[in-house]
């Protein structure tokens, strides 16, 4: 008996066959459940990725070719804003708590989230941001100062879309501090008894850190806008410089949020990759509390690394120097995660479906990502290349070959849960190689650009960079095509697509216990934990011992226990390890 | 005859630190070396990148390697090896990428020294005053403008007052209407500088030129001789000062071929020094967005020989002073397009530019 069908066996799975939406007029509804509200969450953003994206093929189209042939300077500036803050606060950030909406509660063997209706509410948030700043395109006076939105360029570009934005970016950030909360008091206050801070899933970890720094951070970004409000429409001069105000200022407020914005759009993945490599290289994750602690780690030093945004800016020179080292600290506890992940998969028995392509993927791009993070910190190097296409380079293979594929991989994985039907894998693998090679074609070029002297945000070049260009944005184009098997596959499979199982990867975490997809309240009675999260390879099948499969309360040691199993709860490790030793 | 493994990773390893080292050498990712500071930046660059192409090459090689290696087979449904962690391994995977990132430290803050990075704002340009310190509600007084409880004079201000002394630069400068930051008390910081490298401190600088960024153009001027102009022309081996700052918004002085970028900021004096090795034509851009036009603003940058400087001086001012009998011309008849014709088809700045700073700010 493998440990899964001992999980498995341990758990019975809901009744119900009810899932948690039961007709589509849920979903466009004000419904509390926690897996109507993930769905919410990943189908709205997904629709803003698309929408994000289509601005940034545009950005693209204009930009190869050397001269402004496309649209107006104006509306490029425009273009590039509203790509990057779409992307930022309506896709990325979002679809991480999309993810932890559905998921945690599931992992943790809750009910619900701890407060439903603040669930809602900090989803429904989200649609109105993201009409808000997109009708600014549709009335003429987009936002156009950068999704950095500096003063004083800020207070002196376009002031309706300028308030826009600021209105716009106020909401989304009060959604993702009302949804840190939620996910913060889930995951410490509704586990189930016996799971223990070390056997919760790693995504819960990762949870746990994104929620800390969202909720120390927002806060300050929005001090930032509101006072930035106050310069554009009270005649303030807080930052605007004609009154005596310090632009630097706004330029710290910011990155104190901004920086720690992308641990927040990256952690949550670094869960998700957690989750999915263990169970398709069908062995345990590397390095539990490494990779566990290591996200605790990065969102502590997330909080200070803000500045080295500014090192060609306004801070002085010893605290540039402060701020080097705090950014490549910040690699140690990253490059954890990378190699537990890579010794997860060595000498596993991968099963390379869509869901581990996009998995491996993920950390064979971000480590380019992270990499030219490092060079980055680096202040003579960073000083070089600050506002160049070396950082367009970076922030992409980042937040793109990091985050999207992280989100892509997510979809994968837990698409039969959600919708109860399997996805093509065939057209899966298709989008996995288009998204590979378009995303590879697109921002590897960008780092030559940068270092050669293509700096950012501009609508015309050096006729002598227009190859390297044309490359990127052929390879853009190719991104865009990428998605179109991954959008039919998803409706076609959701409507028609094979059945799946209640366990079909053979995964050991609790969401993978009830029925696919889960009834309301995901579970009919509290689950047990029989395994670890991650105790896989711990019987291969040969292991005729263990008939009776323990049920609910009943500490009963079936198999050899992992160090996270809850198993090892027991006060004796031998003494569970071996039940016949009980007698 | 079976090969162990051990020697399998000895000749990986091999291999890989071999490319590594060559390609950190051989690049070819990086312009034309300018300046005595470019060389020590790219000698940094060099190091961090055969550093990266190594660990680049491990990891890639990892992940590729066991998606081969390690797939599964057609009908095996077993699970891999339960091996839940490695301390030692751990700890190695730890204190390597430690230890790298503490050599690229210093390797950085040497670097940062040598070209200037620490040099003439520190401390002891206006020192911590105990009494200041002291004062209840001193770091809230910090922050407002007004309350200094520093007697020190600021810093910022004597800048601006010094490169107001010229009257070219004093006629494209808008000083008078955006007030000069006052500084912290006791940091005395006028903003982010790369200043004199150490050999070079306390020594002036052989050259100074004040630069004035506004929208979209950037505007030199010479206070030894009085000459203003759109280009920047330096002499080759002699050490230059940058005085910079911003009319309008905020822009970034960048040449690439310098590997020197500062941010020019309305209100404040930045500085950078450097020393031009190489004689050639190269662009000054604009790096930080400043606006829709903010793509066509830049201009050239001009290392030449002494003597070539000293004929491009003089020709300057003569240009100059027939720049005086020019009239002004209203720039609100002008459409943007007309207002910013020059600027893109020439990267320079013409007459009718400096009038109407003239025309905008008096």
């Amino acid at each position: 008996m493998t440990q899964a069908q001992l999980q498995e066996g341990a758990n019975i799975s809901a009744l119900s066959e009810e899932p948690g939406g039961r007709k589509w007029r849920d979903y466009f509804s004000f419904n509390t459940d926690h897996k109507v509200i993930g769905i919410q969450y990943l189908v709205t953003t997904f629709i803003f990725y698309c929408i994000g994206g289509v601005l940034a093929d545009l950005v693209r189209t204009e930009l190869k070719t050397p001269e402004t042939d496309f649209v107006s300077p104006e509306v490029y500036n425009s273009l590039f804003t509203l790509h990057a803050t779409i992307m930022i606060f309506l896709w990325i950030v979002p679809a991480g708590a999309g993810f932890a909406n559905y998921l945690i509660p599931l992992m943790i063997g809750a009910k619900d989230m701890a407060f439903p209706r603040l669930n809602a509410v900090a989803f429904w948030m989200i649609p109105p941001a993201g009409l808000l700043l997109i009708s600014s395109l549709l009335i003429g006076d987009a936002p156009d100062a950068g999704w950095t939105s500096y003063p004083p360029l800020s207070l002196v570009t376009g002031q309706v879309g300028e308030a826009i934005w600021i209105m716009s970016v106020l909401l989304l950030g009060t959604s993702s501090i009302l949804g840190a909360i939620n996910f913060l008091v889930t995951i410490w206050k509704m586990r189930i008894p016996g799971m223990t801070v070390n056997q919760m899933p790693l995504f819960c970890w990762s949870m746990i850190a994104t929620s800390a720094i969202t909720l120390l951070s927002t806060p300050v970004l929005a001090g930032a806008l509101i006072l930035l409000a106050f310069d554009l429409l009270a005649g303030t001069t807080f930052f605007n410089p004609t009154g005596g105000g310090d632009p630097i200022v706004y330029q710290h407020m910011f990155w104190f949020y901004s920086h720690p914005a992308v641990y927040i759009m990256i952690l949550p993945f670094f869960g998700l990759i957690s989750e999915i490599l263990p169970v398709h290289a069908r062995k345990p994750v590397f390095g539990y509390q490494a990779i566990a602690y290591s996200s605790l780690a990065i969102s502590f030093l997330g909080l200070i690394v803000w500045a080295h945004h500014m090192f060609t800016s306004g801070i002085p020179g010893w605290l540039r120097m402060f701020f080097m080292i705090t950014t490549m600290i910040i690699a140690v506890p990253t490059g954890i995660k990378v190699f537990s992940w890579v010794a997860t998969v060595w000498g596993g028995k991968l099963r390379l479906n869509s869901a581990m392509l996009f998995a491996m993927g993920f950390v064979g791009t971000f480590v380019i990502g992270g990499i030219s993070g490092v060079m980055l910190a680096a202040v003579p190097f960073d000083i070089h290349v600050h506002d160049t296409y070396f950082v367009v380079a970076h922030l992409h293979y980042v937040l793109f070959g990091g985050s999207v594929l992280g989100i892509y991989a997510g979809f994968y994985h837990w698409f039969p849960k959600m919708t109860g039907r399997m996805l093509n894998e065939f057209w899966g693998k298709v989008h996995f190689a288009l998204t590979i090679v378009g995303l590879n074609m697109t921002f590897l070029p960008m780092h030559k650009l940068g270092m050669m002297g293509m700096n950012r945000r501009i609508a015309v070049y050096d006729p002598k960079f227009e190859t390297l260009n044309f490359i990127c944005t052929m390879g853009s184009y190719l991104l865009a095509v990428s998605t179109f098997p991954f959008i039919i596959n998803a409706i076609w499979s959701w409507m028609y697509g094979p059945k799946a199982a209640n366990n079909p990867w053979q995964a050991l975490t609790l969401e993978w216990m009830t029925t696919s997809p889960p009834a309301i309240e995901n579970f009919d009675k509290l689950p047990v934990l029989a395994t670890g999260p991650y105790d896989y390879g711990m019987s291969n099948g040969d292991n005729k011992e263990v008939e009776n499969v323990p049920f609910s309360d009943e500490k009963e040691p079936a198999l050899a226990a992992g160090p996270n199993s809850a198993l090892r709860a027991d006060p004796d490790p031998k003494v569970a390890a071996n039940p016949e030793d009980r007698k | 005859m079976n090969i162990p493994s051990s020697i399998w990773t000895l000749l990986v390893g091999i291999v890989v630190t071999i490319v590594s080292l060559w390609y950190g050498q051989n690049h070819g990712l990086l312009p034309t070396p300018a300046s005595d500071e470019a060389e020590l930046v790219d000698g940094l660059f060099n190091a961090m990148l055969t550093i990266s192409t190594g660990l680049f090459l491990i990891v890639e090689g990892a992940l590729i390697y066991s998606a081969i290696r390690y797939r599964r087979r057609p009908g095996d449904d077993s699970d891999g090896s339960p091996i839940f962690g490695n301390i030692p391994l751990e700890i190695l995977w730890t204190a390597v990428p430690a230890i790298i990132v503490i050599g690229i430290a210093i390797y950085s803050f040497d670097v940062y020294n040598s070209i200037g990075g620490f040099s003439p704002h520190s401390v002891h340009d206006a020192p911590i005053e105990e009494q200041a310190v002291r004062m209840p509600g001193a770091a809230i007084a910090a922050t407002l403008s007004d309350t200094s409880p520093n007697t020190d004079s600021n810093l910022n201000q004597e800048k601006s007052d010094a490169a107001m002394q010229d009257p070219a630069t004093a006629a494209v400068r808008n000083a008078d209407q955006i007030p000069q930051r006052q500084n912290a008390p006791g940091v005395g910081v006028v903003s982010p500088t790369i200043g004199a490298s150490p050999d070079k401190e306390g020594t002036p600088p052989a050259l100074t030129v004040n630069v004035t960024g506004l929208q979209y153009a950037w505007i030199f001027t010479y206070p030894d001789t009085g000459i203003t102009t759109g280009e920047l022309h330096v002499p080759v081996g002699r050490e230059v000062q940058i005085s910079m700052t911003a009319n309008d918004v905020i822009h970034a002085f960048w040449v690439p071929e310098l590997r020197l970028k500062q941010d020019a900021i309305p209100g404040r004096q930045s500085e950078i020094r450097f020393t031009p090795k190489t004689v050639g034509e190269y662009k000054l851009i604009c790096a930080e967005l400043c606006g829709p036009y903010h793509g066509a603003m830049n201009t050239q940058f001009v290392i030449e020989t002494p003597e070539a400087f000293e004929q491009w001086q003089k020709e300057q001012q003569v240009a100059s002073l027939d720049l005086q009998q020019l009239v002004a011309v209203n720039s609100a008849d002008l459409s943007p397009a007309e207002f910013l014709a020059p600027y893109v088809s020439d990267l320079g700045i013409q007459p009718e530019m400096l009038h109407q700073v003239h025309h905008t700010h008096h």
